[in-house]
């Protein structure tokens, strides 16, 4: 048997959900979820992990802090000390709170950009990239539930169409993997 | 999906569907641009190339082509610089700070709000640029090694600081605003049928698919943005703010300035958000999902952030007089009874009364006086950067050098100039690009849509049926 990937489309969010809580409490697993809108609770029921993007900001945020603080030591302590008024500028510390503003503006600045770019690679959303969504009207008013065989070799092709069925879909679509 | 608390007014109204809602944003793309738009375009377009061509003329000249003279150095540049950069506060707050605060009636403006912050701060930027008199040399405000030395710039500088607080503030919400506008991008790269169209959205859209994974890192991404874009909004007014604030000129030099300045910007903001989308929503009849609540609810804004600055007006007036210093007392002076008179109570009527007409719920509910209101606030705001810059410089501390400052051709041209860049960047916006966040729209829309809020407790409405998931 050949591995096929069925696509069931539904007109409502909530006929979506609750046709995934009824798959998944059938041990049926539901690979992905295609919707025109961010569907809240949808992750916990069809097991999609909580992103780590957050983390990669605070990172990215922290390298940011790090390379303002040393940057600025170069430039106003060691390689040009700067006289204003004979104040002190030999020492960071004693400068430091002049320094503050950009500090916060680098770490920011980095934060902000790295995780956007982190983002866009992740979800493989560049300039130029083919969209992969099965169907148009993903994107307007329809919702789809991406199902493959190959992830529910445990429940019998019967058993898993009349799942599919139960929960109440618009249009069904398979595709074969060759 | 929540259900939202029966007694909050629908943001939603009719009898919409999420197919309603992609339809009302994308028919002006694909529709031909009406008469008026391509009119108003056109008077943009005159305006902006008039500005362009004081520019330049200006560059080929010099900076003595302004107004400015030995006493009063800095004028309507800087004025023009600190309005823009105010108008485009609104935009981040709008979409960081209500993001924050979950407030679900931000949708409505937040797309365009934020569209008009990226091009307002662009025209701010242009201030500083031109006056440095040598535009080609604007890279040396950054820290690069050079032949001098190296030479580095000052980081001490409040000038300085600026550089960052604009360029990340600028670049910040450009990427805030554009992740937004992905999934939308992708909502019209699907539907349209033009072939050009076709191609250019799906450049646009970055092969966007909506995934669950996909949702899951936008709303964390928006969430992370919004707490980084937040602390940004307050830190690049304030920075503005320390421009004038750490000098030593009588009236610059208060600490009462950075909320001020914040409060100030919030304020102006607002008025253009409310100018640009009455106009708008009337355009694009996008009644249905900026109605008169939503008015309201920028009008509250603008009367909280008009009493703070009223409070900062007042507060200012009296540390001069507490102050005991006869130079600090005599430039508040000057400026309420001075040759500026005019523009300080321009400046008092425009900001501080008039704000407080909105007390009146029934004229903070009216459309035509939000309208004229957001107007005589744009010019107030316009005279409050005048006359903290120009009333605390025309009199320094040597009365022989006391000037008054007239404004040339130039230096109105290049302001005239900069509103018709700003107008020709938003009509092409609001002409080719979704006005309305369409993919959050559908969020709030069963929480918030009239059709599904209405006949709750009855057994016939829409919540009686379903419970939250």
């Amino acid at each position: 048997m050949a591995d096929k990937v069925i696509f069931a489309m539904y007109d409502d969010d909530d006929k979506l959900m609750d046709g995934a809580k009824h798959l998944v409490a059938n041990k049926v697993k539901v690979s992905d979820v295609y919707s025109p809108m961010p569907l809240h609770g949808i992750d916990s029921i069809i097991g999609v992990e909580p992103t780590r993007l957050a983390i990669t900001a605070f990172m990215y945020g922290l390298t940011g802090t790090m390379l303002a603080i040393i940057g600025i030591r170069y430039m106003m302590i060691i390689d040009w000390p700067m006289n204003i008024g004979g104040k002190p500028n030999f020492s960071l510390k004693e400068n430091m709170l002049s320094f503050v503003p950009i500090f916060f503006e680098f770490t920011v600045l980095c934060a902000a950009h790295g995780m956007a770019i982190t983002y866009l690679i992740r979800n493989k959303t560049l300039p130029g990239m083919p969209p992969r969504n099965p169907d148009p009207r993903t994107t307007d008013d329809k919702f789809v539930m991406e199902i493959k065989t190959s992830e529910n070799a445990h429940v019998s092709e019967k058993d898993l169409s009349k799942l599919i069925k139960d929960t109440g879909f618009i249009e069904i679509e398979e595709k074969s993997i060759l | 999906m929540h259900k939202e608390s029966d007694i909050r007014l629908p943001l939603i109204l009719g009898d919409k569907s999420y197919k309603d809602i992609t339809d009302d944003v994308i028919r002006p793309i694909e529709a031909n641009p009406p008469k008026t738009w391509y009119l108003l375009l056109m008077i943009s377009v005159v305006i902006a190339l008039w500005g362009i061509g004081c520019i330049v003329y200006l560059l080929g000249t010099g900076v003595g082509v302004w107004g400015l003279n030995k006493t009063v150095g800095w004028a309507w540049d800087i004025t023009n610089f600190v309005w823009w950069v105010g108008i485009g506060h609104a935009g981040t707050l709008i979409s960081a700070v209500l993001l924050l605060f979950r407030q679900k009636w931000r949708f409505a403006i937040n797309r365009a709000a934020e569209a008009m912050t990226i091009f307002a701060v662009m025209m701010a930027g242009l201030f500083p640029l031109i006056h440095m008199g040598r535009l080609w040399l604007g890279y040396w405000v950054f820290p690069l090694p050079n032949q001098f030395g190296s030479l580095w710039v000052n980081f001490n500088s409040p000038l300085l600081w600026d550089v960052f607080a604009i360029s990340t503030y600028f670049s910040v919400s450009l990427v805030f605003w554009y992740i937004g506008l992905i999934p939308d991008f992708a909502t019209i790269r699907d539907r349209v049928t033009k072939p050009i169209f076709k191609k250019v959205y799906r450049v646009l859209s970055f092969g966007w698919t909506g995934d669950a994974k996909a949702w899951n890192r936008f709303e964390q991404v928006s969430l992370v943005l919004a707490g980084l874009a937040t602390p940004l909004v307050f830190s690049v007014h304030s920075i503005v703010s320390f421009d004038f604030a750490t000098s030593v000129i009588p009236g610059w030099h208060t600490t009462i300035f950075p909320p001020y300045f914040v409060s100030g910007a919030v304020f102006s903001g607002f008025a253009m958000v409310q100018t640009l989308m009455l106009i708008l929503r009337k355009a694009y009849k996008l009644e249905a999902y900026l109605h008169v609540k939503h008015i309201e609810y920028m009008n509250i804004v603008i009367i909280v952030t008009g009493s703070i600055v009223g409070v900062a007006y007042i507060t200012e007036l009296f540390v001069s007089w507490y102050s005991g210093v006869e130079y600090e007392s005599y430039a508040f002076l000057n400026r309420a009874t001075g040759p500026y008179w005019w523009s300080y109570w321009a400046m008092m009527t425009c900001n501080v009364i008039s704000p407080q007409l909105f007390w009146f719920k029934k004229l903070r509910t009216s459309l035509m006086f939000s309208f004229f209101m957001s107007i005589i606030i744009n010019i107030g705001m316009w005279f409050e950067r005048f006359v903290i810059i120009v009333t605390s410089l025309h009199r320094d501390y040597v009365p022989s050098s006391w000037t008054y400052f007239h404004p040339t051709w130039v230096d109105i041209g290049v302001y005239m100039g900069t509103l018709g860049i700003f107008f020709v960047l938003y009509l092409l916006f609001s002409r080719y690009f979704p006005v309305l966040p369409i993919a959050e729209l559908k969020t709030i829309l069963k929480s918030s849509g009239k059709n599904y809020k209405e006949d709750y407790g009855k057994g016939k409405g829409y919540w009686d049926k379903h419970s939250a998931h």
